[in-house]
């Protein structure tokens, strides 16, 4: 064992420091891995397809699912089964931001609030979301209200507390600075903790709106006639495999890609959250 | 008002004038019952105008809760505490508090931290163009002062912690305070930039006018910093002696050296270990070593 590699950042993968607890490795490193993450689990399923040991009924070609989306493409189906899917997500997931970011940072700030509803918003939370469909669909109909009305009901109440916590780690001294200079509480609310709390909430939306995309196969239970959640019920009837890992791994690559816009909006807008770096 | 009554007669009603802070017989309770906490037992503390006083102490003595009493952050259970020419009865600006970290704000630059409390007075309705104008010419003046004109654009995450204090301080002095409140300001800094800092806060403070009420634990910063110096004891919280620092006003570093220095710091030391409760049972560690050298 040598100890040369604790304080020379090499950028040998193998190298000691890559090993480090919370070591270092390079940019390049780093890149060249995680292809080699992704690249070994599909070259396995490509080889366990020609290999025709597993039945396709099971596990379908990887160029077979790649032909089942372009084949949806053509059709002209995918194109609006996304725009659905991605309306219905992201109006389910605004509208619990738009009530769980005031509420939240009441029971974040205030302790009367706080008791009156962090319990029940608790034990809401762990009720499952997919047993609401049948009250959702009493409660609300079944036309598009009911898909947004589940993905809400899905990521609401753990909205609500994800904000409230994130309120309550504004450290105590940045909000009594404000107070020595002469700030009302309005003042501390608007210019000290809604700032503050900022980044680490638009980390609490990031997650959430995950949330919201895993619920949508659920939401689309509901009589739906599109959407990619509803592509995949679908598919599940006819035993369309290669269609239920298309629509599955369409949902991933979208969920990804929002998140990718989250952390992009992130370091642009708080540079200063990234300046510890 | 009995209190205050007696407190201006006679030979005491020409220095109470000058007092700018006055705390009559404080008490602090924490919880209740069984679980109650006695955090201060009857404090009494006058500070006069442009005054610097520190407050030391052992741990769990009280004294960053009567600092922060004064500055308005804590409730008192009795007495009154007056300050610049009021009641307090909750935080207000003629009292800035420096804290001892994780006070600044993140997201603004050193120079929008400064200029943090004028834009609070900006928001609110009548602030004409020259205040404004007026504000930043403080917030540069200070800037210079406290040597942070090469970071003016530099976000808190990317100083050292002594840059961060002075931040802090320059940004507590924005709003001219009669009093400045500091809480251990410089606890988490190394030895040999707390030196800097001292002269640097001796230097402001005589600059600026305004009176000082400075808790630590370290004794020496105590009596460097201090014209008086307050000492504290625990169990409960109160004030065990008050004691004047025999120095000239304008202190140097070599003044620690001198004697009369040295002599309050063991003095002072001597009354802490007194009353903190911690003492090392010289006798069991004597009976472990010989145990373990058989």
């Amino acid at each position: 064992m040598s100890r040369g590699g604790v304080t020379g950042k090499s950028a040998r993968g193998g190298g000691a420091e890559a090993w480090k607890i919370r070591g270092w490795i390079s940019q390049g490193s780093y890149w060249a891995l995680a292809a080699v993450g992704l690249a070994v689990p599909l070259a396995a399923w490509t080889l366990l397809s020609v290999l025709g040991t597993v039945n396709k009924v099971f596990l379908p070609a990887p160029y077979d699912v790649v032909h089942r989306v372009a084949v949806w493409f053509s059709d002209g189906d995918l194109l609006s089964d996304v725009r659905i899917s991605f309306f219905r997500v992201v109006a389910g997931w605004a509208l619990s931001a738009l009530i769980a970011m005031p509420l939240g940072l009441l029971i974040g700030t205030f302790r009367v609030v706080q008791a009156l509803l962090e319990p029940l918003t608790d034990f809401i939370r762990y009720m499952p979301a997919v047993a609401f469909v049948p009250l959702v669909m009493l409660w609300v109909g079944i036309d598009e209200s009911a898909k947004v009305g589940i993905i809400f009901i899905g990521t609401f109440f753990q909205m609500v507390l994800m904000v409230a916590e994130d309120v309550r780690r504004v450290p105590m001294a940045q909000i009594e600075a404000a107070q020595t200079m002469g700030a009302t509480r309005s003042e501390v609310i608007e210019q000290v903790i809604i700032p503050s709390a900022k980044p680490a909430l638009l980390d609490t939306l990031r997650i959430t709106m995950g949330w919201a995309w895993t619920y949508l196969v659920v939401a689309e239970l509901v009589a739906a006639n599109s959407g990619l959640g509803y592509a995949i019920i679908k598919a599940q009837r006819f035993l369309q495999t290669d269609k239920i890992f298309a629509g599955i791994i369409l949902i991933g690559a979208l969920g990804l890609a929002m998140d990718q816009c989250f952390r992009w909006v992130h370091r642009t807008a708080f540079p200063w959250a990234q300046a510890r770096n | 008002m009995g209190p205050s009554d007696r407190v201006s007669l006679g030979a005491g009603a020409k220095l109470s004038m000058a007092n700018i802070i006055r705390c009559h017989s404080v008490c602090k309770t924490f919880g209740a019952g069984r679980k109650q906490i006695v955090a201060l037992d009857n404090v009494s503390l006058e500070v006069a105008e442009g005054e610097f006083v520190t407050v030391v102490g052992a741990s769990g003595c009280g004294k960053s809760t009567l600092l922060r009493m004064v500055a308005g952050l804590e409730t008192l259970t009795s007495g009154e505490i007056e300050a610049a020419g009021g009641l307090v009865r909750g935080p207000g600006a003629e009292r800035a508090m420096v804290f001892q970290s994780y006070s600044l704000y993140p997201w603004l630059t050193v120079m929008g931290n400064i200029k943090f409390p004028r834009q609070l007075f900006v928001h609110r309705r009548d602030s004409t163009s020259s205040d404004v104008e007026c504000a930043s010419g403080r917030a540069d003046a200070l800037l210079h002062v406290m040597g942070l004109s090469s970071v003016e654009f530099a976000y808190p995450a990317q100083l050292s912690g002594g840059m961060q204090q002075r931040v802090a301080i320059a940004r507590a002095l924005m709003t001219r305070p009669r009093i400045l409140l500091m809480d251990e300001p410089f606890g988490a800094l190394d030895a040999q930039t707390r030196e800097v800092m001292h002269d640097l806060i001796l230097h402001v403070c005589a600059l600026e006018g305004c009176s000082v009420v400075f808790v630590t634990h370290d004794v020496e910063e105590a009596i460097y910093l201090g014209r008086r110096v307050v000492l504290m004891a625990p169990r409960p919280g109160r004030i065990q002696s008050i004691h004047e620092v025999p120095l000239p006003p304008e202190r140097e570093q070599e003044m620690k050296h001198a004697p009369e220095f040295l002599r309050l710091k063991s003095e002072i030391l001597a009354c802490i270990r007194e009353t903190s409760g911690l003492r090392t049972d010289l006798e069991l560690l004597q009976k472990l070593s010989r145990r373990a050298s058989r």
